[in-house]
């Protein structure tokens, strides 16, 4: 398992938008990949869950990897989340 | 005639008949289903066509309202494949419940979990939940939304409108939305936006106590509905619709034209902007970049210090949109009348003359690296100037020139890529302006900051209205300040600005030309002005 936190830097949070990416980009990995922001947690290839969880500029979200690609994952995940948000 | 107050989308004036906007609300009715293979069969087939649907309305909306609006389509599609919602649909179907009937109870569950959230943008996605549901229950009923049947352009009156049925109406038809529901988030106002038509969202309108055909004035400078207005009311509005329209005519002429006198002399035109969201004004305006940016909003109405990456995100979203445009970042104002209380900022006796600016800046160098830490890699690749505010000593500017260079080397040995900003001062205190001749020698460009510049000169606090009618903003004392400090900045060889409001007022304009002023840097709702003004001298 590979986990990472990070802190949203976007100043408008996880809008429609990047929430639609972050969900293509996790849907390119085997590995199973959970967002929690505070007790919420959500998949990250499940895109209205994720936007449920009201991710906002500041908010440390914590993302968690489990499977057979989950080194690849961690990997783009962190690069996603720095480019992106 | 009667008023109704909204939330104004975009400046203007529309007069006109009004259309009332109702959805077909077909309501599915709850039946039970025996052959449940086959109805999971046919909502497979619906959920197929709908977002076949998508990718069309997608298509669509990229070439009418652009790719930044449209991408709210392949949102859309991605909702309708997405697991928690589909599997709440088929679970429904498998117990024997009708796919309309299942699909109708699930879109209510997702619409009410986005209306509860307490995030305004997030709780307009609520709509989205109710747009996609509608779409395939349409389908699968087979019934679709309506058109505007109206023969001329219309004000559309609604309750709230989802992207689909935003989309699909006819443009040429409409002069304006008017929603009961709705906030600046929603795709009515997006749309609007991108139609330039005045629109009202969130109006405090009852459904009923209007009707169609009725006439109507949209107001956007105001926020008003106004149904059935009286003779004088009418005429005062068409009035100021025609002076908007001449506004709008004379300053579209002024788009794209060079901001140069009938003697060929030129001056740059640039905006002031104080948040990221500022920024589609100026690209609006046409202003020839930003001559100042005002950095304070990162800062105030918050817990705590904004961090590099946050700075760095903003800076780069204005760098990006101005697209190699020259952009001015002012480093923190903070202090005198802006405070924010993780600052532990004592209350003063004279604030204005108090602990502010660069003063914190200097005594708090973390603070000061982060935001120029964050400027510098905001800069990379980009023109970018970076200017301090309340200077009035050369040694200020050599420590701040010492934390740059140490700004500089950390991040290139980080590996950061990082931009060459100009470096530059705000001249608004008389120590500064009497000092220029020596200053201009340390710095890349000058800009004159005339509010405190007035203030501290003629020793009126611009905020007692009491002293208004001192405070005579042409004061010729100020006027020859200005002069020194051009003529001070021209003798070193670099290029001097106004930020302040004098430099949008055009009954100066000629005087700053003459003088040699290089650059304006006005409000974007100026911008076109002044180059009106320029262009009659």
């Amino acid at each position: 398992m590979k986990e990472f936190d990070y802190v949203i830097a976007d100043p408008v949070g996880v809008h429609a938008r990047p929430a639609g990416l972050l969900v293509k980009k996790a849907s390119e990995f085997k590995s199973e990949i959970i967002i929690s922001n505070g007790e919420k947690s959500a998949e990250a290839k499940k895109l209205i869950s994720l936007m449920g969880l009201g991710i906002r500029n500041g908010d440390k979200i914590h993302c968690r990897i489990e499977g057979e690609d989950e080194e690849d994952a961690l990997l783009e995940m962190q690069n996603f989340f720095r480019e992106n948000l | 005639m009667k008023t109704y107050t909204g939330n104004s989308v975009l400046k203007g004036i529309a007069i006109g008949n009004i259309y009332k906007y109702q959805k077909n609300n077909a309501k599915a009715e709850r039946k039970a289903i025996i052959d449940i293979a086959g109805e999971l069969d046919r909502f497979e087939d619906a959920l197929e066509v709908a977002k076949g649907q998508l990718e069309i309305l997608y298509r669509e909306a990229v070439n009418h309202v652009g790719a930044e609006q449209a991408f709210i389509f392949d949102i859309h599609k991605m909702m309708l494949e997405d697991e928690d919602y589909l599997s709440c649909i088929r679970q429904s179907i498998t117990q024997g419940i009708n796919a309309e009937y299942a699909v109708q109870t699930a879109g209510k569950k997702f619409e009410e979990l986005f209306a509860s959230m307490d995030d305004e943008y997030m709780k307009a996605r609520a709509v989205d939940m109710r747009d996609i549901s509608d779409r395939v229950l349409s389908v699968l009923m087979g019934t679709a939304g309506d058109e505007i049947t109206a023969k001329g352009p219309v004000i559309v009156i609604a309750d709230d409108l989802t992207p689909s049925e935003t989309v699909k109406m006819d443009k040429s038809k409409i002069l304006a939305f008017v929603t009961i529901k709705g906030s600046l988030n929603s795709h009515t106002a997006i749309l609007a936006r991108s139609m330039n038509i005045p629109s009202l969202v969130n109006t405090s309108l009852l459904f009923e106590e209007i009707s169609d055909g009725m006439l109507a004035v949209v107001d956007g400078f105001t926020g008003k509905l106004i149904v059935n207005p009286d003779e004088k009311v009418y005429a005062e509005m068409l009035q100021k619709q025609e002076n908007w329209h001449l506004e709008e005519a004379e300053y579209k002429l002024l788009k794209g034209k060079e901001n140069v006198t009938t003697g060929g002399k030129s001056i740059e035109i640039y905006a002031n902007i104080g948040n990221v969201s500022d920024i589609d004004s100026v690209i609006e305006s046409d202003a020839g970049g930003i001559g100042l940016f005002r950095s304070e909003f990162l800062y105030l109405g918050r817990e705590d210090f904004p961090s590099e990456e946050e700075q760095y995100r903003c800076y780069k979203k204005v760098i990006d949109a101005m697209d190699g445009k020259k952009v001015i970042i002012r480093t923190l104002d903070i202090g005198a009348d802006k405070k924010a209380d993780y600052f532990q900022l004592e209350s003063e006796e004279n604030p204005a003359l108090g602990y502010r600016a660069i003063r914190i800046c200097l005594d708090k160098p973390e603070i000061f690296e982060t935001q120029l830490r964050a400027i510098y890699r905001a800069a990379a690749g980009a023109k970018v100037g970076i200017m301090f505010p309340m200077i009035i000593s050369i040694e200020e500017i050599t420590r701040i020139k010492e934390i740059v260079t140490r700004v500089k080397e950390d991040l290139k040995r980080e590996g950061y890529q990082i931009g060459e900003a100009e470096l530059g001062i705000m001249v608004e205190t008389p120590a500064a302006a009497l000092m220029a001749d020596e200053l201009a020698k340390e710095v890349d460009f000058f800009s004159i900051g005339t509010n405190d510049l007035t203030q501290y000169t003629l020793a009126i606090d611009r905020q007692n209205p009491k002293l208004e009618k001192y405070c005579d903003t042409h004061h010729p004392a100020v006027l020859r300040l200005i002069r020194m400090i051009t003529e001070s900045a021209h003798k070193a060889g670099i290029w001097v600005g106004i930020c302040g409001e004098l430099a949008g007022d055009t009954d100066l304009t000629a005087t700053f030309l003459d003088m040699g002023i290089d650059e304006l840097s006005v409000s974007p709702s100026l911008v076109l002005r002044v180059r009106g003004a320029v262009r009659k001298i």
